[in-house]
Order: structure tokens, then C-alpha cells, then sequence
């Protein structure tokens, strides 16, 4: 068994004195884990940091072995990272979102998005924004995604500002209004991709997908939100 | 499989070999050098791994690992009681204490978030940090862990809990290592060297 992919570097655990195993989103093998031997070596250590882009070669005698990674720098991206409390905590978030999905599975969509989101993280406003859309992807790849296209009571497709938690549909200002303690925000920036979002903006996002992944991924899964999540959120209000 | 030696001497192969660095080839060469060294190094280990077995403890206050709780640097009187340093494990506070670097005293948080490990916040010994960081002899906290991914996140999120404590948050510099020609760092480390440059 081998393979060659690019991917991205999402975690990893030491394995022994000298080799580590390497936790790595790809394209067209999803989340995939696998042995770097020599993964602790001084030299490794540097390549082997989350949110690094790497050539990957996997190689295993059967396909169900961990088997193992040989692993060529691409994009360095950790340095950048550790500069910013709030990219450190965005790109956990991520993380954390992406080990939801069942190891070794594709999920191109997702790629997609992540790779979109990875070079803004270390913009607090930008990364946020990229976070929340990056979760309302995954809340639709998971199977739980929610309709912003149009209003759920009227048809209507201008000024959606609500969503309703129930049915995951968006519901116009129109006909919200007399209910809106009881439905979630929607902010502009997740309709228009170019809109400029408020702290208040991000919140109300936040606060969006935070309802639906709670209700439909993490309750179920009897997990939390990653703290990471809670933090950045706390940060962007600070 | 026969072996040629007895099940004793098997046995302590077969430990040795568990240790980190040391293979079953090590550990037979180990354990041949301890029979010939009987009286120099075989007597004398065993009576060392015993008296430790027998008497060394975690420290309550700041995890470090000695014959006594609290341990030696905690009581030392000659200790900074105003800075408290705080690393991942044991190894680093030795590997501080043996640079000298700081006199202050130590917190071992004992790792760091870690997913892959399973290792959350409850996990690691944050709590007790805030608490002795609450203490109003204490005015910094150094945070000396790793310049890994893993490791500044989880230094972010001790500074995010410390906030309430009143006390200045510090971590080590990240850049250029001693001996270290500037052609051969990566250009993450370079970057980040630049920008923390000092006045000369
Ligand atoms: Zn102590």
C-alpha cells in the first residue's frame, strides 16, 4: 500500500524516543494518521508542527496498519501561528472540527474550506469569519446544513437576518420580527461573501453555528465545543 | 524459544529494554557490563533504584520530583518567592536548573493540550497555578514552555486563566539558537527572531 498526497499538519504524539506519530488532513484521503520514524529529530520537529503544508508519502504492508509517513516540507505555516493567541486558538478550533470526521475518509469540501481559512487566521477579524463558514461546511457535510437562501415562512430572499433553531432555515426581518427573541441571528458576512463583519457580527455567527453543532454534533457525540472555540470567542469580545 | 540465560537475568533484560534509548541489544550489553562491574555498579544501582522506589515523591506545590513534599527548591529560602516558572515537564525543570537560569521557583504544568493524547485543561495542572499565582508574594510568571504549536497554545490559555491573578505574564524569546548560523534556521524561526529583535 502507498500513496502520495499533500496535506496539512494537525497534530501529533510523541511514539517512543525518537519517532512521533503525525496526524495530517488531505485531500483525497481526508484525516489520516501514520509513523514519521525520526519524527522527534531536531530537524523533523520543525517540519512536523500543525498547520505546516507537507508532501506526504504513506506506506504500509496491509491498508489497515497505522503504516508510515515519509514527510517533505511545503508551506511553513507554525511560526506565523505562535505569533497570534488568536490564530493559535483558531486553528485548534479547526482541528478539533476535523477530528470529527471518520479517519481516512474524504472530505474535499472541507479541504477546501480549511485551506481558505488557514492563511487569514492570523487576521483576528478575517480567521473569525473563516471559522464560522468553516462550521457552517462542516454542519452541511455532517448532514445538518442550514438553508440561508431564502426565508422559510415567505419565500422571500432580501433582508434574512434570523434563523430559525428549529428548522435551520433562514427567516426575513419581516416576518421575524414578532418572534426574534426566539431566533438566532444571522449575520450579513454569512450571506454576502464580501461583507464586512462587527464584533457583534462575528459573535451573532459564533453563536449561529455554535447552537447547530452543538445540538446536532457535540450533545450527541456527549462531547464539548472545544475550549479553544470558547477562548477565541472571549478574545474577539475583549 | 530456549535462552541461554537464566529467567532472573531475563527478567532484567527484558526491563531494561522498556527504558527509554535502550533496545534488547543495549539491554543485554547493559546488564553483561553490570555482572562484570558486580561490586562497582551492579550493588550500587540496586541499592540507588531502591532507596528511590522507597522514597521519592511528586511535590504537592509544584510538581517536581524529589525525597521530600515539598521538595528542595520549594523550601529553598534562597529562591526568588516573586517568579514562578512554569514548564511542561520535570525533564525541563532540570534542564533549567541545570542552566541556572532562573531563581525562581517552578510549576510543572505536566504536558500540554493535547488532542491526540486526549489531554484537555483538566488534565494539566492549571488550577493550582492560578491559585499560587493568586499568592501576593508573586509578580511574574514565566512561562518557559515549548516553542512548539502545542505548546504556545497551551501558553495562551495559562495566560487567559492567570488573568485574574495579578501578576506580569512573560515567555521565554523565540529565535536565533546559540551556535545557530543564520543559513541553516527555518524561515519560521528566522521570522520570528527578526521580529522579537532586541536594541544592541
Ligand atoms: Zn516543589
Amino acid at each position: 500500500m502507498e500513496w502520495h498526497d499533500d496535506g496539512i499538519i494537525l497534530g501529533l504524539r510523541r511514539h517512543g524516543e525518537t519517532s512521533a506519530i503525525v496526524e495530517l488532513f488531505t485531500p483525497s484521503h481526508g484525516r489520516h494518521l501514520g509513523l514519521v520514524r525520526g519524527g522527534r529529530s531536531r530537524r523533523q520537529q520543525v517540519v512536523l508542527q500543525p498547520g505546516n503544508s507537507v508532501h506526504a508519502t504513506w506506506r504500509a504492508r496491509l491498508d489497515e496498519h497505522l503504516g508510515t509517513f515519509v514527510i517533505e516540507p511545503d508551506v511553513s505555516r507554525a511560526a506565523a501561528l505562535m505569533e497570534s493567541q488568536t490564530a493559535l486558538y483558531a486553528f485548534a478550533t479547526l482541528a478539533a472540527h476535523i477530528r470529527l470526521l471518520p479517519e481516512r475518509d474524504p472530505h474535499p469540501e472541507i479541504f477546501v474550506r480549511f485551506m481558505e481559512a488557514l492563511p487569514l487566521l492570523p487576521d483576528p477579524q478575517a480567521g473569525a469569519q473563516e471559522i464560522v463558514r468553516f462550521e457552517l461546511t462542516l454542519l452541511a457535510d455532517l448532514g445538518f446544513g442550514l438553508d440561508l437562501t431564502e426565508c422559510a415562512s415567505t419565500g422571500g430572499r432580501q433582508e434574512l437576518v434570523f434563523v430559525s433553531p428549529k428548522s435551520g432555515r433562514a427567516v426575513s426581518r419581516e416576518a421575524g420580527i414578532p418572534y426574534a427573541d426566539r431566533l438566532l441571528k444571522l449575520p450579513e458576512f454569512l450571506r454576502l461573501e464580501d461583507a464586512d463583519a462587527s464584533t457583534d457580527d462575528l459573535a451573532a455567527g459564533f453563536a449561529l453555528t455554535g447552537y447547530f453543532l452543538k445540538r446536532h454534533v457535540f450533545e450527541p457525540r456527549r462531547i464539548a465545543l472545544p475550549v479553544e472555540r470558547e477562548r477565541l470567542i472571549a478574545r474577539l469580545k475583549s | 524459544m530456549t535462552s541461554a540465560t537464566s529467567p532472573e537475568l531475563d527478567r532484567l533484560i527484558q526491563l531494561l529494554a522498556r527504558l527509554p534509548g535502550l533496545g534488547p541489544r543495549s539491554a543485554r550489553r547493559a546488564v553483561l557490563h553490570l555482572i562484570k562491574k558486580r561490586e562497582q555498579l551492579l550493588v550500587p544501582l540496586a541499592d540507588a533504584l531502591h532507596s528511590a522506589a522507597e522514597h521519592i515523591t511528586i511535590c504537592a506545590t509544584c510538581g517536581n520530583v524529589d525525597t521530600s513534599d515539598p521538595c528542595a527548591i520549594c523550601v529553598d529560602p534562597r529562591r526568588d518567592p516573586a517568579t514562578l516558572c512554569v514548564v511542561e515537564d520535570v525533564s525541563d525543570l532540570w534542564a533549567l536548573e541545570r542552566a541556572k537560569a532562573t531563581r525562581g521557583r517552578y510549576h510543572v504544568l505536566g504536558g500540554t493540550l493535547s488532542p491526540l493524547d486526549g489531554i484537555g485543561p483538566d488534565d494539566l495542572s492549571i488550577a493550582p497555578l492560578v491559585a499560587r499565582a493568586k499568592d501576593p508574594a508573586v509578580t511574574e510568571v514565566i512561562l518557559a514552555v515549548n516553542a512548539t504549536v502545542e505548546g504556545q497554545t497551551t501558553a495562551h490559555y495559562v495566560t487567559d486563566m492567570l488573568h485574574d491573578a495579578d501578576v506580569k505574564v512573560t515567555r521565554l524569546a523565540h529565535g536565533v539558537p546559540v551556535g545557530g548560523e543564520l543559513d541553516y534556521l527555518d524561515d519560521g524561526t528566522l521570522a520570528a527572531a527578526m521580529r522579537s529583535r532586541t536594541p544592541f
